[in-house]
């Protein structure tokens, strides 16, 4: 029997769905400030893999000669978006959220377990719970990516004030340096989680959006159910939007649940 | 597979149906948020300019200033690096140097409310100011730095000497007194085409310096001969060369890049 199940919170789905504009905000005032200085670069030597960034890419996306305007913007939306991060990890300490996102004493071996499951190489998932392992791990790494952008970022917009912060992360280029590398990092988080979203389909988005997804209530959390889906974008239950859909995920395990509809 | 039933049961139809309305409302306000969100970008960008920017940005950044202005401590200092690492910055703008100019006949202009006329120095009475030297960061607005050895006089000592900074006449004191202090400080060259404003404790900064020499050198005329600011709690910008005019005041002083849409305090 379907029912509605509730997965994700009101406030964190707020605070997800702000911080989409704030970091696209922060990244895109970011691109217009390092233009003015743009020498990060793959490579050694005289030999260049690949340049941040290519010209076509300023031109693309209108980035060049903006750099007090993006500073301006930089510096209205670090707190907006610092204060959007804060509230989320208060939040998830004080409700008790964090207990769904810290990794868990199993987490890497399991992660590691999803990533041979999503590649294909093996067909048995460990057991999920509201996130698993390769999910628990990402969204606290990018929350402390998120702390050492603001730290980084700090030591970089008042290096004199905080030039002991400076200094522990290597002066001021370094910590330059470091602030960019964890936007391209960020970028990365994104297209991994856009991808998983995608992958892991409709009823786990829409739990971002409505805060509940339609759930098997028979077979809440069985490793039937999760060994059909995909992975890290997604949860415990079925994806049950319609009855044919769940008869096609279920089959290649062999196991019908025809009996459960 | 094949016996399915052809008749969905009603608890199920009762759950989508739930889950339709969820869904509905959800993205419904979803879409109201972000509308609203975009309203306001679009709201932003469209205000009055003020100095290069719509006024809210450039009301954030003085809401930022006034904040680093209440947490500022004279106290912290640019890191100081070993002399061997010095390096010539890059000439990055000749703003202020493009006319025709005689080094001989410079003479420096000092203007304060404390004056009764304006003063007019020469480099030696520069000179004669305890001489200090550091080794420290020039850092550009643009991104990039480089250690450069500084040699001069702090303006600390320079405003001191000649009765400048206070109302009173007496040695300025951020600290006991700072409503004895004029509030700001403008600098321009002397063809008034380059021009910047400090906030007075910045000015005030240990390492705030008159600077005469560079690397150990007499500084060159592309790098603001013969007397230029080095202030090391600014971006570079703020650092003019060939400084023509130094005047304290009570009213923010006027800045060339500040009036190109960069933040006037600029301060780290």
């Amino acid at each position: 029997m379907l029912k509605l199940q509730a997965k994700h919170p009101r406030a964190v789905r707020w605070f997800h769905w702000i911080n989409v504009p704030l970091l696209s905000g922060m990244i895109w005032s970011g691109l217009l400030i390092y233009w003015a200085n743009d020498v990060y670069r793959v490579g050694w030597g005289n030999v260049t893999l690949f340049h941040f960034f290519p010209g076509w890419f300023y031109d693309a996306l209108n980035l060049r000669s903006r750099l007090a305007e993006g500073m301006a913007w930089h510096f209205l939306l670090m707190w907006l978006f610092a204060i959007n991060g804060l509230l989320y990890v208060t939040y998830t300490f004080a409700s008790g959220e964090w207990r769904h996102l810290l990794p868990a004493r199993h987490s890497f071996r399991q992660a590691w377990q999803v990533v041979l499951h999503d590649l294909h190489v093996t067909r048995t998932l460990p057991p999920q719970g509201k996130f698993n392992a390769a999910q628990r791990i990402a969204y606290t790494s990018v929350i402390f990516m998120g702390a050492g952008s603001l730290v980084t970022g700090l030591a970089i917009y008042k290096p004199v004030q905080f030039s002991w912060l400076t200094w522990l992360l290597g002066g001021y280029q370094a910590a330059r340096f470091e602030h960019f590398g964890l936007t391209i990092g960020y970028v990365l988080f994104l297209v991994m989680h856009t991808a998983q979203v995608i992958k892991a389909g409709w009823n786990n988005f829409r739990a971002m959006v409505t805060g509940f997804e339609l759930v098997n209530s028979i077979e809440p959390a069985s490793s039937v159910a999760s060994n059909a889906l995909a992975s890290t974008g997604c949860a415990t239950s079925i994806p049950a939007t319609d009855v044919s859909a769940i008869g096609a995920i279920a089959e290649p395990h062999g196991t019908s649940i025809q009996g459960v509809t | 597979m094949n016996d399915l039933p052809t008749k969905v049961e009603p608890p199920d139809d009762s759950a989508r149906r739930q889950m339709r309305q969820r869904t509905r409302r959800s993205f419904v306000c979803g879409a109201a948020a972000a509308l609203s969100g975009l309203a306001g970008w679009a709201w932003l960008k469209s205000r009055a300019n003020e100095a290069g920017l719509p006024w809210p940005l450039r009301r954030m950044l003085d809401a930022n200033e006034t904040l680093a202005r209440a947490l500022f401590d004279p106290a912290r200092l640019a890191p100081n690096f070993a002399l061997g690492i010095a390096r010539e910055p890059r000439v990055n703008g000749l703003l202020g140097l493009e006319s025709r100019f005689d080094p001989a006949r410079w003479k420096l202009r000092v203007e304060s409310p404390a004056l009764k006329k304006p003063l007019v120095l020469t480099i030696d009475d520069i000179k004669t100011l305890p001489r200090v030297e550091m080794v420290t960061e020039l850092k550009c607005v643009e991104g990039w730095t480089v250690p450069v050895h500084w040699g001069g006089a702090t303006l600390a000592d320079f405003a001191a000497k000649f009765g400048l900074a206070t109302r009173s006449g007496k040695i300025p004191d951020l600290k006991k007194n700072p409503a004895d202090l004029f509030r700001y400080v403008e600098m321009v060259t002397p063809d008034m085409r380059y021009y910047v404003g400090l906030d007075i404790e910045s000015a005030l900064h240990p390492q705030t310096l008159l600077c005469y020499e560079m690397n150990g050198e007499p500084l060159t005329l592309e790098h603001g001969a013969p007397l230029r600011l080095a202030i090391m709690v600014k971006y570079g910008f703020k650092s003019i060369k060939r400084i023509g005019t130094i005047r304290f005041l009570d009213e923010r002083a006027r800045d060339y890049w500040a009036e190109q849409g960069y933040d006037w305090y600029a301060g780290h």
